[in-house]
């Protein structure tokens, strides 16, 4: 990469803005994955009665639908991440690009 | 934790121990010697028809594939869904497909614990690496790691990080590979171990990443329309009322109601977050998937690829929970007891699900029959076959890369070597490799071999994914660091699994372990952190300092993807 395009992204306030706003986007979604799956684990390992409880009267446990949107965040995660990131993201990326030219 | 390695048998608990239950299924496999069993006529033919297909789709990749960019990255021109869709591919293996559903079948809610261990760490790649991986690299994850650093000492770690997990993979998978292909087809062990190595050789060889990807994108849509088939089925027949399933299942099963609620699997908190976090990041560390993003177009593809993975396997799972229920039901009914070795009488406590033909891990196969008749069953047999197949040329692929770009190219000739005698080595590597692979997978045949799925993954979390994690993030890391903290981080990994309960008591028969813990994901990768920190700021070099100067430039890349490799032009 050159020296002059270098300078001129790091010092484009886009990029910064870029950075910024992605990176704090992509740790906080990084921490509420690993709160939902460690908090999970240990419901499982200490909240074992919790768990097992049933749901309305039947044999079916608050532990299945918990274990199952535990999955289901993963990809909900996933997708909100994908969607600010190839839109929102993706035209700021463009904009600092664009002004190298 | 350790309390459930004793109640499993050898094989399953030294899976899950040794880290990471990826594959539950293979464990149990080549826990023992499995009984071969009548021939299977209808899986036969449907096998042939998949393998005369694949090849058919390796002699056109074989005429796509000119360049270097083609045989190790299918020439960056696979898109998002297709890419998804590979990963998803390589994640699903006929072992976690038959291991969760035997897991389920034997313990129940358990295994929805299991499932969603390996699900979590895609978000965070997504996250945290596929856009910086896909923007900083060419063909291998070494590419990445040794962006700013002295090319020769990093690479050879990469290499061999690359190639002790693809090792350690492979023969488990080859193992696994014969002794369910002997349960699932009757064919003798060695000739199946022949004809995995063969084909994977094939693909590979000939067909390089085009082929490897699309025959792993064929095997992920045969095995989530069979998956999707069967629980829609086991659904069917409980008019769709999962509560009618769990009634039926909670009086079938040996454990009753314990089914419905998580019972021993978790309940030491460091086994429990050291496993977590080797699943985690062990996945995030695995060459033949990091592999993968450099076969799209641009970030933006490779965000999509991981969107799509995690949705693939996240329904998987979902779907296998719900066979697994199915094959609980259907398989321990007392009325039918066609699948099972003496059948139980109704409530009698001192029934195991172990009595089940072929063991936990073919509840899957026996619900396919009972769902599907025969021809269903030949259908997910082969689908089995066809999924190791898929797994292995993937993983023989990235052994290759490790060998012919990072260390022949790279270290060897410093750069200095031209494309195609770069891509004949490539070749020659892969050949070598298969031809060990057979070797050592007929040579382990009576060997419980379940612990080196533990060990590449440890190594994976433990070596390869701290270098490149750090190397992307951390700018005031030097070559120092990183190889002093990479080297850390694997020969510790080895050292405490091969002390720990895993291999020191289970393997190697001591009656007490030196180590305590059968999984040592939490202190490896600890310590290869912390080393890569320690020697990276005690690092008053000039050569350190020019790195660090380096990383604003890495990082501009990383974060805009200018100069990155684009898709080649055909």
């Amino acid at each position: 990469m050159q020296q002059s395009n270098l300078d001129n992204i790091l010092a484009n306030p886009k990029f910064q803005e870029l950075v910024e706003k992605r990176s704090s986007y992509a740790w906080s979604l990084s921490i509420a994955m690993l709160v939902i799956y460690f908090g999970f684990i240990l419901i499982v390992a200490f909240g074992k009665s919790f768990l097992a409880q049933p749901i309305a009267g039947g044999l079916m446990t608050i532990g299945i639908p918990l274990g199952i949107g535990v999955i289901v965040s993963a990809f909900v995660l996933t997708g909100l991440y994908v969607r600010r990131a190839n839109g929102e993201f993706d035209d700021l990326n463009r904009q600092v690009l664009e002004n190298l030219k | 934790m350790r309390g459930l390695l004793k109640s499993l048998p050898a094989g399953i608990g030294a899976a899950i121990l040794g880290g990471l239950m990826p594959y539950p299924a293979l464990a149990d496999a080549i826990a023992g010697e499995a009984k071969k069993s009548a021939f299977n006529l209808e899986a036969v033919v449907m096998f042939v028809a998949f393998v005369g297909f694949t090849l058919v789709i390796t002699y056109w990749a074989a005429k796509r594939t000119k360049t270097a960019k083609d045989f190790y990255a299918a020439g960056g021109g696979i898109t998002g869904f297709q890419n998804g869709l590979a990963v998803a591919g390589d994640y699903m293996s006929a072992a976690s497909f038959l291991g969760i559903a035997g897991l389920v079948y034997a313990n129940g809610y358990d295994g929805l614990i299991y499932s969603v261990g390996w699900l979590v760490g895609w978000p965070i790649i997504l996250f945290l690496i596929a856009e910086r991986l896909r923007n900083l690299g060419k063909y291998t994850f070494a590419d990445v790691a040794s962006y700013r650093f002295s090319q020769t000492p990093i690479r050879s770690l990469a290499a061999c990080g690359t190639l002790a997990t693809v090792a350690f993979y492979l023969i488990a998978q080859m193992v696994g590979a014969g002794q369910l292909i002997k349960l699932l087809f009757g064919l003798e062990y060695w000739m199946a171990v022949v004809i995995v190595g063969a084909l994977m050789i094939t693909y590979v060889l000939f067909g390089g990443m085009i082929a490897t990807t699309w025959v792993q994108i064929i095997k992920a849509c045969l095995l989530l329309s069979g998956a999707t088939f069967m629980a829609f089925m086991v659904l069917y027949k409980f008019g769709f009322s999962p509560e009618a399933i769990f009634k039926k299942a909670v009086e079938f099963h040996p454990k009753k109601l314990a089914i419905m609620a998580p019972g021993a699997l978790i309940s030491d908190p460091i086994s429990a977050i050291s496993l977590g976090m080797a699943l985690m990041f062990g996945t995030a560390g695995l060459p033949h998937i990091l592999m993968r993003f450099f076969t799209v177009s641009d970030a933006k593809e490779a965000r999509k690829s991981v969107l799509y993975a995690t949705g693939f396997i996240g329904y998987f799972y979902i779907l296998t929970f719900i066979i697994g229920f199915g094959a609980i039901v259907l398989i321990m009914d007392p009325s039918n007891p066609i699948f099972i070795t003496s059948p139980p009488l109704p409530g009698d406590a001192a029934f195991k699900t172990t009595q089940i033909i072929g063991g936990n891990n073919m509840a899957a196969i026996h619900t396919a029959h009972a769902v599907g008749g025969d021809l269903f069953f030949g259908f997910i047999s082969a689908v089995a076959f066809a999924t190791i197949l898929a797994v292995v040329s993937g993983l023989t692929l990235a052994g290759a890369s490790a060998v012919s770009h990072d260390l022949y190219a790279s270290v060897f000739f410093k750069g200095r070597v031209n494309e195609r005698d770069e891509i004949r080595v490539s070749k020659v590597a892969t050949v070598i490799l298969g031809i060990v692979a057979v070797v050592l997978g007929i040579a382990f045949e009576k060997q419980n071999v379940a612990f080196m799925v533990g060990l590449a993954f440890v190594i994976a979390a433990s070596a390869n994914f701290p270098l490149l994690m750090m190397s992307m993030f951390w700018g005031k890391m030097t070559t120092r660091g990183a190889v002093c903290g990479g080297w850390l981080g694997l020969i510790s990994a080895v050292v405490m699994l091969v002390l720990g309960p895993t291999v020191w008591q289970s393997v190697m028969g001591h009656p007490q372990a030196i180590f305590p813990y059968a999984n040592p994901g939490l202190f490896s990768i600890t310590l290869a952190f912390a080393g890569i920190w320690f020697f990276s700021i005690t690092d008053n070099s000039e050569q350190g300092a020019r790195e660090r100067e380096l990383f604003k430039a890495q990082f501009v890349r990383s974060q805009t993807g200018l100069g990155a490799e684009g898709a080649s032009v055909h």
